[in-house]
């Protein structure tokens, strides 16, 4: 377990000084931030100025080696725009974020796990039929105009729900969270729904397509045979085996849904990390850019990490590492 | 009585029509490209030619006539659009780039699959290694990255969206080979001394298809909806371009005083877009489906 941890880590930094280094690169490209940050009437001296202030004026691959001592010791540069250290600006729109992905999840598991039970056990029943046909429409559904109808149909012919912000905030633990006030809940409403519709419609797909094979097999007609109650069957014998796949999948989104999360902060004006990242590529503010990308690859590295783990946990024939797989 | 004999086409024809809903999107799905096609030919205006445009007319509501007397069916947007023309000419750009994407990232992937299913070892491994790191982050992370990178245009979204694509086609062959690699008839067919590129593209490649088509399928809805996101937040196509994705982000800044046409309608084209061809995919899904077989 350890040199499994050990190898991981060790593969983690590779991918990580690799996406950097690919990252940096393209962000290179990008524009020159000069334009945008320098009044429009200054002269060539100042321009010069303003590019040497910001270590723009030097080779590219000395811009890039300044960039990874820095990282190494905590400071992925600072914001152009803001001018405050680009890991500071992250992290304090990460919290706003990481809150609207997990309700949004909360509510995809909470709901699509039953659902798809149901979907999965009577699949040609009406509820099952009509359960599948809401799915399809959750996945067909694009997140952005769902975000656009809810803005359409609660905040503008109804009035009910605020249609951007987060609203009145509380500090828990040292940090902002929304949905302790009602205000904030308000304001949190809309967009986790829309955030979470995807995952919920994937997760009702995903149990129903695992519980229609599991009712097939040999095991769950003998748990049958032996008289197990239903709901011991369905809840022990069908729903342990369809778990694996599902606890994967949730695993890999929690990462997915922090990427959409830019969609939807888009939406809704949302103060979280993924508008910052939008404002950030209009603006050509690279470091902010990079710094981005880094916190959100460590952030995917740590879940695929844990989900790995845990996939060990639930189903006893995985060994971790591949070594003794020999029973 | 005799049992009919039929064949695989006429089979599969049979039990696509099994599901009314499949038959609906197929119709859905067929118009939606007649429309996508003809649009220059049945739109009521060239939403693009500048001399077709009246300001007089922007921003009215669906239903209203112009001052010229013409019926605006789905209103206009800001610039006197006719938007009815405007979504006409939206989903022959948005189904181009999908289908075009599509197309590309499917040669690709394929390529690469079957390369490193047929061979094994270490091509074999790297390919796989690098699929796998990809499909470990969201394809709309890349996607972004890429344009932020390339910029806006029709080309560039397409080689963002192939970019984002390739590994999932990659991955369905090599799997799909893998275990048809170990069959009789490839191995008759390597006995027979035939040339290696025969063995996979006229053996091995065929028996691959089936998941290939419906993973294409199902790619091609969400490389239109992931251009219409894209698009929308303002990274994919330019304003000469305009997508479905163009008009509803263009829609939005009028949708909080309530003129919501200029949104609404090209978002309920996409959707429907999609979802035809969601439903086309998931019969097609059920059919091919060996473990669902009656």
């Amino acid at each position: 377990m350890l040199a499994y941890a050990i190898r991981r880590f060790g593969q983690s930094v590779f991918v990580l000084v690799l996406m950097s280094f690919l990252v940096f690169i393209g962000v290179y490209a990008i524009g020159n931030p000069i334009e945008l940050l320098v009044n429009p009437q200054a002269d060539e001296v100042e321009r010069a100025r303003a590019a040497a202030a910001l270590g723009l004026d030097r080779p590219f691959l000395e811009q890039y080696w300044v960039f990874l001592k820095g990282a190494a010791s905590g400071d992925l540069g600072r914001s152009f725009v803001y001018n405050e250290p680009a890991l500071t600006l992250i992290l304090d729109k990460l919290p706003a974020t990481i809150e609207l992905a997990f309700v949004a999840m909360v509510m995809a598991i909470g709901l699509g796990i039953p659902l798809g039970l149901v979907a999965g056990l009577k699949p040609d029943s009406f509820v099952g039929r009509a359960i599948m046909a809401g799915s399809i429409l959750g996945f067909s559904l694009p997140t952005f105009w769902v975000g656009l109808v809810l803005i359409m149909v609660f905040s503008v012919q109804l009035g009910w729900l605020p249609s951007n912000g987060r609203g009145e905030t509380m500090m828990v633990a040292g940090l902002p969270v929304s949905f302790l006030t009602a205000d904030g809940l308000a304001h949190l409403a809309m967009p986790a729904v829309n955030l979470a519709l995807f995952k919920l419609s994937l997760l009702i797909r995903l149990t129903r397509a695992g519980t229609r094979e599991a009712v097939l097999q040999d095991y769950v007609k003998f748990a049958r045979a032996k008289g197990l109650s239903q709901g011991r069957v369905i809840g022990v014998h069908v729903l342990k085996n369809i778990l694996i796949p599902i606890v994967t999948v949730i695993g890999l989104e929690l990462g997915s849904v922090i990427a959409f999360a830019i969609v939807t902060e888009s939406i809704f004006a949302w103060p979280g990390s993924g508008k910052l990242l939008i404002d950030s590529i209009n603006q050509l503010d690279r470091p902010v850019i990079v710094a981005y990308l880094l916190v959100i690859v460590t952030l995917f590295i740590v879940i695929n990490f844990v989900v790995d783990v845990l996939y060990s946990l639930l189903d006893p024939r995985v060994r971790l590492g591949g070594a003794a797989a020999s029973h | 009585m005799a049992p009919k004999v039929e064949g695989p086409w006429a089979r599969f024809r049979a039990e696509f029509a099994e599901s009314r809903l499949a038959m609906a999107g197929l119709l859905v799905l067929l118009a939606i490209l007649a429309i996508g096609i003809l649009a220059p030919v049945i739109s009521p205006q060239n939403p693009y030619d500048l001399a077709q445009l009246d300001v007089m007319d922007s921003k009215l509501a669906p239903g209203e006539k112009s001052a010229a007397g013409r019926t605006y069916w789905l209103g206009t947007d800001d610039q006197g659009r006719d938007m009815l023309s405007g979504i006409f000419y939206g989903l022959r750009i948005s189904l181009g780039v999908g289908i075009a994407s599509t197309v590309f990232a499917l040669a690709i992937g394929l390529v690469f699959g079957l390369v490193a299913a047929y061979f094994g070892g270490w091509v074999d491994t790297l390919i796989m290694r690098i699929v796998d790191i990809q499909l470990s982050f969201p394809a709309i992370l890349i996607a972004l990255i890429l344009l932020a990178v390339l910029g806006q245009g029709v080309d560039k979204i397409v080689i963002a969206l192939v970019t984002v694509q390739w590994a999932y086609y990659a991955r369905t062959v090599r799997s799909s080979a893998l275990v048809e690699r170990q069959k009789e008839y490839v191995e008759a067919a390597r006995v027979l001394a035939l040339g290696q590129a025969r063995v996979v593209f006229r053996h091995l490649l065929p028996n691959c298809l089936p998941p290939l088509i419906v993973v294409a399928t199902v790619q091609v809805a969400h490389a239109i909806a992931l251009e219409a996101t894209l698009s929308f937040l303002g990274l994919g196509l330019p304003i000469t371009e305009p997508s479905l994705g163009l008009l509803i982000s263009n829609g939005f800044q009028y949708l909080l005083s309530g003129k919501y046409w200029i949104s609404f309608y090209p978002g309920v084209a996409l959707l429907l877009t999609i979802m035809a061809i969601n439903l086309v995919a998931d019969q097609l899904r059920d059919i091919l489906n060996p473990r669902l077989r009656k």
